[in-house]
């Protein structure tokens, strides 16, 4: 059967059989059914339960080979069931002193099996003494297969297990110097190397050795191993590595090593040279090698050509890891040499790594341009989006880099057969900065056009949507406006305003609409204002190396913050009539705009009222997408005049009430009660959110100014008439209101800009008063406006060596203040972290060095304060989970905690110097705590 | 700790496999496949190791059969590639040079043989004099209870006659 199983055929028909092979009495019929079910199973099989029994018969019973049957049998495919039921009868085994060898180090195996199943299983305490004892023995077979156990226990608790280091010692001196092995376990001449290796490998657990005595018996051995190593005897020499990995203070030993796998990365034999290689990275990575291990640079380099892929890979990584300023240069250059040849499974990661180091070691910006241009030049296909953001992202924020860029990117365009992402990159770049050239040959507007034209022929829609950017832009710079190039432009985007695409339709429809107003487009399409300073997508994945996913989220991550940026110019519309242009108009964005906080940034770079624009994308991200989706096509679902907002994707969620309130109108009566109650509850969810499915505003709040849209729809078939809407302010907040029209129309919905501007810092909430007759019911409904503190926030993260002289520098209130709170409902510190993200407070994880604690820091924006910092601490105590106490800095603003009463606390205005108002500061705790 | 063992013919044949991890049905076609198609195509004068879906597999070619062990990758290769060795040495010294052939019609010896070296992913023996003493003591148990079996039945039989 067993056979038919190999062939793959489907053998469940003799699960059954098998099983009651195991109970039999006799020995080849046990045998031949524990080796059954041992290839057949896995552990999670059901059958396997039910033989527990006779599996622990057989341990305990006295026939030595069924016990060593059964121990197999567990060994391998011992499950956590297993390990609960037979731990104790196993371990008795194995210290027991009348079994046989042979029974011992089976029972020694199996308790590992068991213990990796469930840790539980054995006991600490009594263990250590045990393993010292065990570790004494005489029997190789025995020893090797504690040893294993031991790895198995010393990785997971190093502290226990200290009594056993000494003999871990005596054993590698017992076997390397003094040979007293017995001749069968001779290996080739090398005393039992399997055990020597295991030996050293518990030992790398340890730190170092403190005991002198110990210590110096121990390096003579490894001495002694790593001398004995000659190139040809191969065991051993992996073991020497594998020792001086976990020690070593001495220098000279590390040399050696070191040496010695110089010799090894330079020999003929493929196996060693990996290994060479590979431990090459590893010590990189515990010790201080790395001048030593630069010598062999260029035979490293020479590996990266190997024939085989786990070499190559083994070069690539060694390489990777070497690196440092001083031979960035060379290896990244190298690198990209490679690139050309490499094979393609290898492209993508070396594109990765080319463009990690060159941003990590750049000894000048141009350099990393070439670097990176370079790169897309040679592997565009394996070269991921995010690397070309990054490039954009870079060049944009260093000023004098573009000219050179443009520059560059230009030189490019002229190469006959060009991938499509540089085509994108240089357009880009183009677009931009092409002015900055335009006293160069060859780089006028026209010429410019001319050539990037000459590949929109060739591309993909993404890259045409980008291309159609780039003329758009080239035609604002070109100042004065060239008659000539104008109607080439305007040729193309009519050509495609027909377009399949959506995204390129719109654009083109849009370009040209914004190029015939002229002027306007030069406040449009403005320099992309500065990207804030933030960590590298690159770097950040450059610390996680090891996991290739992590690393993709990571990317993806900085690419839609990238992407949201880059999309802004291109996204930007003319303000509808009404508004003037420090209010852009109701935001009428491409719908393909995926990504939620470009209406944002466009936002604020029209209104212009915002030098440095550092707003991180909203959490939900096609805020935008949706918010045109649901409206425009079916209309707001309510048929009261309740705001409906731009229901993001709780789109749902919000058609349920707005059902009752469908219901309610015909009625006729009490309209107004019932969208209160809703109304309420989505208040307070927008409070946490921009883009919840609260009752319907999207506020856009950039700094101290705050913009919302109020939509109201009408569903029913007749008008609503004498629609009044009143706002009342509190103090701290300057609202202005456009104009509201007198009758919404059946089955229509209108739009209501809202102004809000932020005076300072107040707790107190706008309310809306709102009423309308229809037919002659006279509806008023008061709600509150989502206006509120936190809305005025912006999350900035701060550095440990910035926060902590900020933090010092405050002394006592009114700037500092403290508060224990108690009786709080207890919360675990990741949804604490998480409700700050929503308030707008960015959480730095690892500031505080007491994982209980959590600190957050934000930007309060008002319009007698500007920008102010804030500096949150919250520190909890484990053992009480309903005590808090809240630190809070510069800046009133108290957070948040449920039912954590506010601190208000006035603060020296961090950025501008202003002293802030002690006004009483909003609450959003309390907000919150209704809310949770 | 090694996670499986496979033995895989030069034709792709699969001969032998022990698994020490859990892995269904499923996965354990799709690894053997998957396997199979990396390691066959390796070139004779390449590395025994390979990287594999964060895993390193140790192989080594003997005559027409690919002996390979998927192991973590903080573990030591050439151990492993040693355990190789040794299992086949064994195995040699068992059916005296050892061929494809044996290993398909005495498969069930050979899980015996792997048994007695590798438990649970470990290494369990290292004196090929032991793992020998004891196959033979094994299957000398097999033998004798053979032995009683076939007499029993000879004398059920005779007695019935």
């Amino acid at each position: 059967m067993l056979y038919i199983y190999m062939l793959c055929y489907d053998v469940d028909f003799g699960h059954m059989e098998a099983i009651s092979l195991i109970s039999a009495p006799k020995y080849p019929e046990k045998q031949v059914g524990y080796i059954v079910t041992s290839s057949l199973l896995n552990e999670n099989h059901d059958f396997l339960r039910m033989v527990i029994n006779t599996v622990r018969n057989d341990i305990i019973g006295r026939n030595e080979t069924f016990q060593c049957l059964a121990l197999t049998r567990v060994g391998n495919i011992g499950g956590r069931e297993f390990a609960e039921s037979l731990a104790p009868d196993v371990q008795r085994l194995l210290i027991s002193s009348s079994c046989r060898p042979l029974v011992r180090k089976k029972a020694g195996l199996c308790l590992l099996r068991l213990y990796r199943k469930n840790v539980d299983v054995v006991n600490i305490d009594g263990w250590s003494d045990r393993m010292a004892q065990l570790l004494d023995e005489r029997d190789l077979g025995v020893l090797t297969s504690v040893m294993s156990l031991f790895i198995a226990l010393v990785s997971n608790n190093t502290e226990a297990y200290w009594n056993c280091l000494p003999k871990c010692v005596k054993i590698l001196e017992r076997l390397a110097r003094n040979q007293d092995v017995p001749q069968e376990y001779t290996y080739y001449g090398i005393p039992s190397p399997w055990l020597q290796v295991k030996t050293v490998r518990a030992l790398q657990y340890f730190p170092t050795i403190e005991d002198p005595n110990t210590r110096r018996s121990l390096f003579e051995v490894l001495q002694r191993i790593l001398m004995g190593t000659d190139v040809v005897k191969y065991v051993n020499k992996n073991n020497a590595s594998h020792a001086v990995m976990h020690l070593d203070p001495e220098k000279e030993m590390m040399s050696q090593c070191v040496a010695l796998l110089g010799k090894f990365i330079s020999v003929r034999e493929p196996n060693i040279r990996y290994l060479g290689l590979e431990n090459m990275t590893r010590m990189l990575l515990v010790a201080d090698v790395q001048d030593i291990i630069k010598r062999h640079q260029a035979q490293i380099i020479t590996s990266l050509k190997d024939p085989d892929i786990s070499i190559r890979r083994r070069a690539l990584d060694l390489l990777y890891a070497m690196c440092d300023i001083t031979n960035a240069k060379d290896i990244a250059e190298e690198l990209l040499q490679y690139l050309s040849t490499a094979d393609f499974a290898m492209r993508e990661e070396l594109a990765l790594k080319a463009a990690i180091l060159a941003e990590k070691f750049a000894p000048d910006l141009s350099w990393y341009v070439d670097v990176n241009l370079q790169l897309i030049d040679k592997a565009g296909d394996f070269v991921s989006d995010d690397i070309w953001y990054r490039v954009v992202q870079f060049v944009t924020n260093n000023e004098d880099l573009q000219p050179y860029a443009a520059g560059k990117a230009r030189d490019y365009l002229d190469k006959l057969a060009l991938h499509e992402t540089m085509v994108k990159v240089s357009a880009y770049i183009l677009g931009e900065y092409s002015h900055l050239l335009a006293r160069r040959p060859g780089c006028s507007p026209k010429e410019i056009f001319a050539i990037i034209n000459d590949k929109l022929s060739t591309v993909s829609p993404p890259t045409i949507a980008i291309l159609l950017s780039t003329y758009a832009e080239i035609l604002m710079h070109t100042q004065p406006p060239d008659p000539e190039l104008q109607e080439q432009v305007w040729a193309i985007f009519r050509k495609y305003e027909s377009y399949i695409d959506v995204e390129i339709q719109q654009r083109a429809v849009e370009y040209f609409a914004l190029s015939r107003k002229g002027a306007a487009l030069v406040d449009i399409s403005a320099e992309m204002p500065k990207f804030p300073e933030r960590q590298s997508a690159l770097l950040k994945k450059a610390e996680d190396t090891e996991v290739d996913s992590a690393e993709q989220s990571a990317i993806k991550l900085g690419s839609q913050q990238q992407m949201s940026n880059a999309l802004v110019v291109t996204d930007q519309h003319p303000p509808s009539a009404s508004v003037p242009v420090s209010q852009p108009g109701p935001v009428k964005v491409p719908s393909q705009n995926l990504e939620g906080s470009s209406p944002d940034q466009g936002m604020a770079k029209v209104n212009g009222t915002v030098d440095k624009i550092d707003t991180q994308p909203v959490p939900s991200a096609d805020l935008l997408g949706d918010l045109l989706g649901p409206l425009a096509i079916e209309g707001p679902p309510g048929t009261t005049p309740s705001e409906e907002q731009n229901p993001i994707s709780g789109y749902e969620a919000s058609s349920n009430s707005t059902d009752a309130l469908a219901l309610s109108t015909i009625t006729e009566e009490s309209d107004s009660v019932q969208p209160i109650g809703n109304v309420a509850d989505r208040f307070h969810a927008l409070c946490l959110k921009d883009s919840g499915v609260p009752y319907e505003e999207d506020p856009y709040i950039q700094s101290h100014h705050g913009r919302l849209v109020l939509f109201m729809g009408n569903k029913n078939t007749s008008p609503f008439v004498s629609v009044r809407a009143l706002i009342l302010p509190p103090a701290h907040l300057k609202m202005e209101l456009s104009m509201v029209p007198e009758t919404i129309p059946p089955r229509a919905q209108v739009q209501w800009p809202l102004e809000v501007v932020n005076l300072r810092a107040s707790r107190d909430v706008a309310v809306l008063d709102f009423s309308y007759k229809f037919g002659t019911i006279a509806v008023n409904i008061k709600l509150r406006l989502p206006a509120v503190l936190n809305k005025f926030l912006q999350p900035i993260s701060v550095s440990a060596e910035e926060f902590f002289p900020q933090w010092k520098s405050l002394s006592g209130p009114p700037l500092k203040l403290q508060e224990v709170v108690r009786g709080v409902k207890p919360m675990p510190i990741p949804e604490l972290a998480n409700l700050f993200t929503n308030l707008q407070l960015a959480v730095t994880p690892g500031l505080d060095t007491n994982p209980n604690n959590l600190v957050a820091s934000t930007t309060f924006f008002s319009d007698s304060t500007k920008a102010m910092l804030c500096l949150i601490r919250i520190e909890t105590d484990p053992s009480d989970r309903t005590q808090l106490r809240l630190k809070e800095l510069i800046k009133e603003y108290m957070i948040s905690v449920p039912t954590a009463s506010p601190v208000p606390t006035p603060s020296p205005a961090q950025l501008q110097r202003q002293p802030p108002p002690v006004g009483d500061p909003n609450d959003p705790g309390a907000m919150l705590a209704g809310l949770l | 700790m090694i996670n499986f063992v496979l033995l895989i013919s030069r034709q792709g044949k699969v001969r032998l496999t022990k698994w020490y991890s859990p892995y269904s049905q499923k996965e354990r076609t799709k690894v053997l496949r998957e396997l199979s198609g990396v390691i066959l195509t390796r070139g004779p004068k390449l590395c025994n190791f390979v990287e594999w879906r964060g895993y390193k597999v140790v192989y080594r070619r003997y005559a027409s059969l690919y002996f390979c062990m998927c192991i973590d990758p903080e573990d030591n290769e050439l151990e492993v590639l040693e355990i190789i060795h040794h299992f086949v040495e064994i195995l040699d010294r068992y059916f005296g040079s050892v061929c494809e052939l044996d290993l398909i019609f005495n498969f069930h010896k050979a899980y015996y043989v792997l048994d007695e070296i590798l438990i649970a992913g470990e290494l369990q023996e290292s004196s090929k004099k032991t793992v020998a003493r004891l196959i033979a003591s094994q299957d000398s148990l097999v033998e004798t209870a053979k032995e009683q079996a076939s007499s029993i039945s000879n004398m059920i039989a005779q007695a019935t006659k």
